[in-house]
């Protein structure tokens, strides 16, 4: 039975029209769903646009929160990189076997969910209980500065994975000779470790960059309607149209303005950092050497790994699980333990989000994967010739780049004219277009690494193309598929500000922890039953699901049976 | 001056010695290989004194410095890496220039040296291109140029022609020797082929894992094997099994397998009854047609020929069975043809006898 399947996919795959048929079908999806919608989308409404030119106070709001977003977004990306380097050269470049503990705890921050994440950094920094108990009133009030930790502590993460993973790669070999040459360890990393490991720094930048930009829920609990940036402020005006407080017109110009500019910002500012990084050189610096040698041996050495260790633990690691401590206060307290496990009062509506969430970033994974692969394989074989690859490669990114409430904005006002559209499709078509590159990415990156040769020689000894396919591609690449996989269900789990901005009556999980932490904390729309100890748990809670699911992934990859 | 001095240096990796016990001197100016089959430390030992690796034990010495403890900028040595490890970021010429630039010379004083050398290897175009738009021999001469301006008064050369191919690599070693004397260094040259060892160094130290069996000019490694294993990895060698039945003065008589009797110089006074090799280089020997007896002589058939260019390579079975082979000339001597019946003579004094190995002849001759 299964040779017969192996038989006919075989046959299929030999076929060319088939093989094209199936990577214009990737193209055509990725067009039509990903990339188009979001584009189309805010365009349809550009009229509403009058709408803000009229009412200048809004307007003046609006620049002032999207120039704070592109601020923060360049700072905290900075300070990742500063901070990072320094852990990320002591994970990779360390020998002692705690390390990778060290490296497994550098992830935390990125599978907790971020709105989770929101709420324990609020309690760590600003309530009691907290380190503030240490001065008597809140240590980091809510606004700019808690923005900005918040920012650092979820960008970080990401930042110390893409350097470790360059420095991994990076070839010893170059450090080495630099060091014979003469330079001491400090000068060797800047003159040739770090311009050889470039690409992948201005990667991190990037990225990080990318997800201070679109951070929409934990942003939202952490500014506490003291501060604005540009997806608080679009959130702030859809509660407030919510509410009756603005008119629809007002809302309509207000959004749309805040996204546009959101959007086409963030294009320009990326494709600069692109250009500039690329001519970006690290200046020589005559002199430096003698100075670098000092600080190269072992006591500088040390000091610097201490610094790295203690902004790791005390900025990034402690607070983000500082959730956990009211969660196991909560715990004690016997009745609430009840009420949570048998779904009673609001915990009913926390499991329906909490299935929901889980639900939706499965149905995202598996589509991911299926719309993804062939699109991988095109952009890593080139299969229709080196500039389609690269324009495709570029375009793949754009979902990234863009601010995720502006996407959700936008794929909101494009999908709106298909009446009748269930608000689950809907959910679904967005965290798609948000998930999408990060699979496609990292495939594609690994089929890079499968040389042709290997292709090749399995075909001069008879394989078909999809035999070739099972038996040299797959295997050396499901890690990546798997790797890519959590990345797109941890992302999608996360994702708040797309979700905010296309769902109203669904409530996913981070969407509701929004909620709950607003009811608790500002008063604004109180929901009955909800109080600190139910959020800290809810989050607590959260966090621990994710952890599971983190797990039972790894354990998977680690036995192979994938 | 700057000889370099290894004191029973001792590397692990795991369980395995990468190097047991290391002791070895290379005196100044001396064009120095470490010559040894994959994996018998000789990469391990050049990083060493690099200082590019930590040791376990032992003390390494520059001139009269210990250096062991220090980072590898502090030891003025030039290492020229197997794979080049031409930084890909800077051209050729700022390669080149890297040593002055970050020992903080001014950038006159760098051209100056960065001229100088690359005049001794031979380049003067293609400055401004990067490593991967070079060919493998430039890369190799930019590699090589850029250990020099940085220097050190000692160059350390881990396998520098291994990627090139065998032409150019014939070429360039005799360069490398020629500018490492020019400019009066000390240097130290690994590679796991015999003939570029034996051609182009003073001394040469023989290595089998982790350990040094021999240190040696080429020459006396060549006609002085101290063990079955350098006679082996040196040049060629026959090797055949038997025991000493008789000692008269310097020579010895050997019975080999089935009651042959041939005879040898016994250097190593190994006493009668006991078992041994007896070694003998397929150069050495000479051949007549027929059978002919003689205190030194062996006889058998030819089983094959080859032809290799200058030599032709006979392969004889001899009369109690063991397997010979023997090289001549091919231009200058009639062709023998596969079937006829041989004596091979050889002269006594070129042919040594080893105790035999405790774990065997073919244990100790592969690598
Ligand atoms: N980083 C390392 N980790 C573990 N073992 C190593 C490492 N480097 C070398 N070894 C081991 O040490 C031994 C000596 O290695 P070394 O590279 O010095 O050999 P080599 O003589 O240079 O061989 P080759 O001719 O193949 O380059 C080998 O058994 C090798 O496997
Ligand atoms: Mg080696």
């Amino acid at each position: 039975m299964l040779s017969k399947i192996l038989n006919i996919l075989n046959y299929l795959s030999s076929k060319k029209t088939i093989k094209y048929a199936l990577y214009f079908f990737a193209i055509i999806i990725f067009f039509a769903l990903i990339l188009v919608p979001p584009i189309i989308g805010i365009l349809t409404k550009t009229g509403s646009l009058e709408n803000i030119f009229e009412n200048p106070e809004l307007m003046d709001t609006a620049l002032g929160a999207i120039s704070a977003s592109f601020i923060i977004g360049l700072v905290v990306s900075a300070l990742d990189l500063i901070a990072g380097l320094p852990l990320a050269w002591l994970i990779a470049r360390g020998k002692s076997k705690w390390l990778s503990v060290l490296d497994t705890l550098a992830d935390i921050p990125f599978v907790v969910p971020t709105a989770a994440l929101g709420y324990s950094l609020l309690l760590f920094w600003s309530s009691s209980g907290g380190i503030s108990d240490l001065f008597g009133h809140p240590f980091v009030s809510p606004g700019w500065l808690l923005v900005m930790l918040l920012h650092f502590t979820f960008s970080f993460p990401v930042v110390v994975r893409v350097i470790v993973g360059a420095l991994m790669d990076y070839k010893m070999e170059y450090e080495r000779a630099s060091r014979t040459l003469g330079s001491p360890p400090l000068t060797a990393a800047r003159t040739v470790t770090l311009p050889i490991i470039k690409p992948s720094l201005i990667a991190a930048f990037t990225l990080a960059f990318a997800r201070s930009l679109s951070e929409t829920g934990a942003t939202f609990i952490v500014a506490a309607g003291v501060f604005l940036n540009g997806p608080v402020f679009i959130q702030t005006v859809s509660n407030q149209f919510n509410s009756g407080a603005i008119s629809q017109a007002s809302y309509e110009g207000a959004t749309v303005f805040a996204s546009l500019i959101l959007i086409v910002v963030s294009l320009i500012l990326f494709a600069l950092i692109r250009v500039i990084g690329q001519k970006m050189k690290l200046p020589f610096g005559h002199g430096l050497a003698s100075l670098e040698k000092k600080l190269s041996y072992k006591k500088a050495v040390l000091s610097r790994n201490g610094v790295a260790l203690g902004v790791f633990l005390l900025i990034v690691l402690v607070p983000s699980l500082f959730v956990a401590l009211p969660a196991f206060q909560a715990l004690a307290t016997g009745t609430t333990f009840i009420d949570v496990f048998t779904g009673s009062g609001v915990w009913a509506s926390y499991w329906q989000s909490l299935f929901l969430s889980y639900g939706l970033a499965a149905v995202v994974t598996v589509l991911g994967i299926l719309l993804g692969l062939p699109m991988a394989i095109l952009i890593a074989r080139k299969t229709f010739g080196k500039i389609v690859s690269g324009v495709l490669d570029t375009l793949i990114n754009i979902p990234i780049i863009v601010p995720s409430i502006a996407l959700g904005i936008s794929l909101k006002f494009f999908w709106s004219n298909i009446s009748g559209l269930p608000e689950f499709i809907l959910l679904v078509f967005a965290h798609l277009a948000i998930t999408y590159p990060y699979f496609v990415r990292s495939m594609s990156a690994a089929m890079e690494r499968i040389t042709i040769d290997m292709e090749e020689a399995s075909k001069t000894l008879g394989a078909k193309p999809f035999t070739v396919f099972k038996s040299i591609v797959w295997p050396i690449t499901k890690y990546s598929v798997l790797s890519g996989a959590i990345i797109v269900f941890t992302r999608s789990v996360s994702e708040t500000g797309a979700t905010l901005a296309v769902a109203t009556e669904l409530q996913t999980a981070p969407v509701l922890i929004v909620n709950w932490v607003n009811s608790v904390r500002t008063g604004l729309s109180t929901i009955v039953g909800v109080n600190e100890l139910t959020v800290g748990l809810a989050c607590g809670l959260l966090i621990l699901f994710s952890f599971i699911i983190l797990l039972i992934l790894r354990l998977l990859t680690k036995k192979g049976n994938v | 001056m700057p000889n370099v001095r290894v004191v029973n240096v001792t590397k692990k990796y795991g369980n395995v010695y990468a190097l047991d016990n290391v002791s070895l001197t290379i005196h100044d100016k001396e064009y120095f290989s470490l010559l040894g089959p994959s994996g018998c430390g000789k990469t391990t030992l050049l990083r060493l004194i690099a200082g590019l690796i930590e040791h376990d034990s032992g003390e390494i010495y520059i001139g009269d410095r210990r250096v062991d403890q220090d980072p590898p900028e502090d030891r003025e040595v030039g290492f020229v890496f197997q794979t080049f490890a031409l930084f890909p970021h800077m051209t050729a010429w700022d390669n080149v220039l890297y040593g002055p630039k970050v020992k903080n010379y001014d950038s006159k004083q760098s051209e100056t040296i960065g001229h100088e050398v690359l005049e001794l290897v031979k380049l003067s175009e293609r400055l401004d291109a990067y490593p991967s738009e070079l060919s493998g021999g430039m890369m190799q001469r930019i590699a090589v140029a850029r250990a020099l301006a940085a220097g050190g008064k000692i160059l350390l050369l881990d396998e520098p022609l291994g990627q090139l191919d065998a032409k150019v690599r014939n070429e360039i070693r005799y360069e490398i020797r020629r500018m490492a004397k020019d400019l009066k260094l000390t240097a130290i040259h690994v590679t796991h082929d015999q003939a570029e060892a034996m051609s182009i160094s003073d001394r040469i130290a023989v290595m089998k894992k982790g350990k040094i069996i021999q240190i040696g000019t080429p020459k006396e490694l060549y006609m002085h094997p101290n063990s079955i294993f350098v006679a082996h990895f040196i040049g060629e060698s026959n090797f055949l099994e038997g025991y000493i039945t008789k000692i008269k003065g310097k020579y010895a008589t050997v019975e080999l397998r089935q009651g042959l009797t041939v005879k040898a110089l016994n250097e190593r006074e190994i006493k009668q009854e006991e078992r041994v090799v007896l070694a003998i280089r397929p150069e050495t020997c000479e051949m007549k047609i027929g059978y002919i007896t003689a205190e030194n002589a062996l006889q058998g058939k030819i089983d094959k020929t080859t032809f290799e260019g200058t030599i032709i390579r006979y392969e004889i079975r001899l009369e109690n069975g063991d397997r010979f082979v023997i090289n001549r000339p091919s231009l200058t001597e009639d062709w023998v043809e596969i079937g006829q019946e041989v004596t091979i003579t050889y002269p006594l004094d070129k042919a040594h006898l080893f105790p035999y190995p405790e774990n065997g002849l073919t244990n100790e001759t592969s690598v």
